[in-house]
């Protein structure tokens, strides 16, 4: 049995496959963006060894910095849209009728390609014709905003779809988590005389406190990565106003084939990305977990 | 609690389900309109004539290749990523090797990398072997970044399978291919099915890959398609609309069927991490 099961031909044969693709095509790719970060490159000619002059000026280049900012507020928007999910799961998982279509329906827009939704969105959105200033008017609006040519609300604008887009599979990994609480505990709380809020708050909440903690990492480190919807939304603009890390990357290497420069944002966006995971993770993780 | 409360709580709920499903059915309807419908009428109005001449209109004029590729790219890329994860946790969870922890280790750290951070780098490794402009290196792609998840799927359910059916096997002289592949891989099909339709949901909307490494019209995918067809049909909504709807059809579709399966996958790939 051992002998059979321990068989080191058979092993590699089994993992190799997987392992290469993910070497080649993940790990090797991330150690060539810090190294192609040091180049002068313009994607075709020859490479020009520069040293460290990219990520200088990458760290003193505002336009980075912006794009960063606008990645941090959107980690910050999604990550405050977690207690209105989290609300509306408690509510969900008490038990009440129809439950499991509303979240159903709730977890559509994220089936949905992030291209569709873009284009949806630029409909809803069309100053003129777009369903949202169409019901705003309905309603006495005289004025309604261009809302994605216009700088000061692009940005917040561009929210609406991406937390759109997640909602529904928030809620759901929150209703997954709150069916696994004992209604025993619910139950015996009920009898000493705990409101609903009570409930909610003191013993709902901690119990899935995990959970919780895993959609905080996972919101944050999503919207530091953000791309899709906002470069086909945008472009990043008007001017930078919707710029984030990864669409201002992309347009560096494949607009303005400036590879080198674009690889050095790819590689800060990787340090960032995992630097924030790790910290988040330290900020969240907590000894006295509560098991049942 | 009270009926005035409860009515409260539907209310909110009713909200939140509107403002989630509306802007689509809003897409469906006014991709049965016309342009003059949908520029003076009410946004919540139905048709005056259905025009499903509109869809007829966007699968001639080469939708229907989008389509197409879409289709083929997305099956192979999901049969790849199926059988390669399944063998690798296989050998990780049910062989005995000193490595296999570290090995693990490795696909997990793939789960938290920002692909675009290994797309240039990506970009140029294809160029260098000629696959730039060849749907190859979309499946490969897929089937690379989807393996770390695809494999987070399967460890709970190899842990679980009792050893005894191996002991079984190898006492009646069955080889470990024919137990993998006779014994094993057919107790997974449930969780098997769960990984068929996450992988469906990424790599058939899938964009940023696509849309660098393929530059022809005829390898394009529909995410990628569309975006072209739009640009083509700038002003015609209708248009726009139906294209839009053809995109999301075979995964409401497979939601509509699976989506037990559906909430499975997306629920348990989630909260392990």
């Amino acid at each position: 049995m051992n002998k059979v099961m321990s068989n080191k031909w058979i092993i590699a044969l089994y993992v190799l496959p997987a392992l290469l693709l993910i070497g080649v095509l993940i790990f090797i790719p991330l150690i060539l963006s810090g190294y192609y970060g040091l180049m002068e490159w313009n994607g075709i000619g020859e490479m020009e060894f520069i040293g460290l002059e990219n990520y200088i000026a990458a760290i003193q280049d505002l336009k980075f910095w912006d794009s960063a900012l606008h990645s941090a507020l959107l980690a910050i928007f999604s990550t405050l849209s977690l207690v209105v999910y989290l609300a509306i799961s408690m509510i969900l998982a008490s038990k009440i009728k129809g439950a499991d279509l509303l979240r159903k329906i709730y977890l559509i827009p994220m089936l949905l390609s992030s291209v569709a939704i873009a284009q949806l969105w630029i409909k809803v959105f069309n100053p003129a014709n777009g369903m949202l200033n169409r019901i705003l008017m309905a309603i006495g609006f005289e004025n309604p905003p261009a809302w994605l040519a216009n700088p000061d609300i692009v940005l917040y604008a561009i929210f609406i779809p991406i937390l759109w887009q997640y909602a529904g599979f928030y809620i759901l990994i929150y209703y997954a988590a709150l069916k696994n609480v004992p209604e025993t505990i619910i139950e015996a709380a009920r009898i000493d005389g705990a409101s609903p809020l009570q409930i909610a708050y003191r013993i709902k909440l901690p119990l899935i406190k995990g959970v919780v903690k895993v959609t905080v990492v996972l919101a944050i480190v999503g919207s530091l990565k953000y791309f899709d919807l906002i470069y086909v939304m945008t472009g990043g603009g008007p001017n930078g106003a919707s710029e984030v890390m990864a669409s201002y990357m992309y347009k560096l290497a494949f607009s303005t084939n400036d590879f080198g420069y674009g690889s050095a944002i790819g590689f800060l966006l990787l340090i960032i990305t995992l630097i924030v995971t790790v910290i988040v993770r330290k900020l969240t993780a907590d000894k006295d977990e509560i098991q049942y | 609690m009270n009926r005035i409360g409860y009515v409260f709580l539907y209310i909110c709920l009713g909200i939140v389900a509107v403002f989630q499903i509306f802007p689509i059915i809003w897409l469906f309807l006014f991709s049965l309109k016309s342009n003059q419908e949908i520029f003076a009428g009410s946004p919540f109005a139905l048709p005056k004539e259905w025009l499903w001449e509109n869809y007829a209109k966007v699968w001639e004029g080469g939708i229907g290749l989008y389509f197409f590729n879409s289709v083929w790219i997305t099956a192979l890329a999901i049969i790849f990523t199926a059988l390669l994860a399944s063998m690798a946790t296989f050998a990780i969870t049910r062989m005995q090797w000193k490595l296999d922890k570290f090995v693990l280790g490795l696909f997990m750290v793939g789960l938290m990398i920002p692909i675009h951070s290994a797309i240039i780098p990506l970009f140029n490794m294809f160029l260098s072997v000629n696959l730039i402009d060849n749907p190859w290196s979309i499946v490969l792609t897929y089937t690379a970044y989807n393996l770390p998840i695809t494999m987070m799927i399967l460890l709970g359910f190899y842990y679980t399978l009792p050893r005894e059916i191996e002991e079984a096997a190898i006492i009646d002289g069955c080889s470990v291919h024919r137990m993998f592949f006779r014994i094993i891989l057919p107790m997974t099909a449930p969780v098997l099915s769960t990984i068929v339709i996450i992988n469906m949901i990424y790599n058939w909307n899938e964009f940023v890959f696509v849309n660098t490494f393929i530059s022809s019209d005829e390898y394009k995918t529909l995410t990628v398609g569309i975006q072209n067809f739009i640009g083509q049909y700038m002003t015609d909504w209708g248009a726009i609309g139906a294209t839009l709807i053809i995109s999301l059809l075979p995964i409401l579709a497979a939601f509509i069927f699976f989506s037990n399966k559906v909430v499975e996958g997306i629920s348990s790939s989630a909260v392990k991490g």
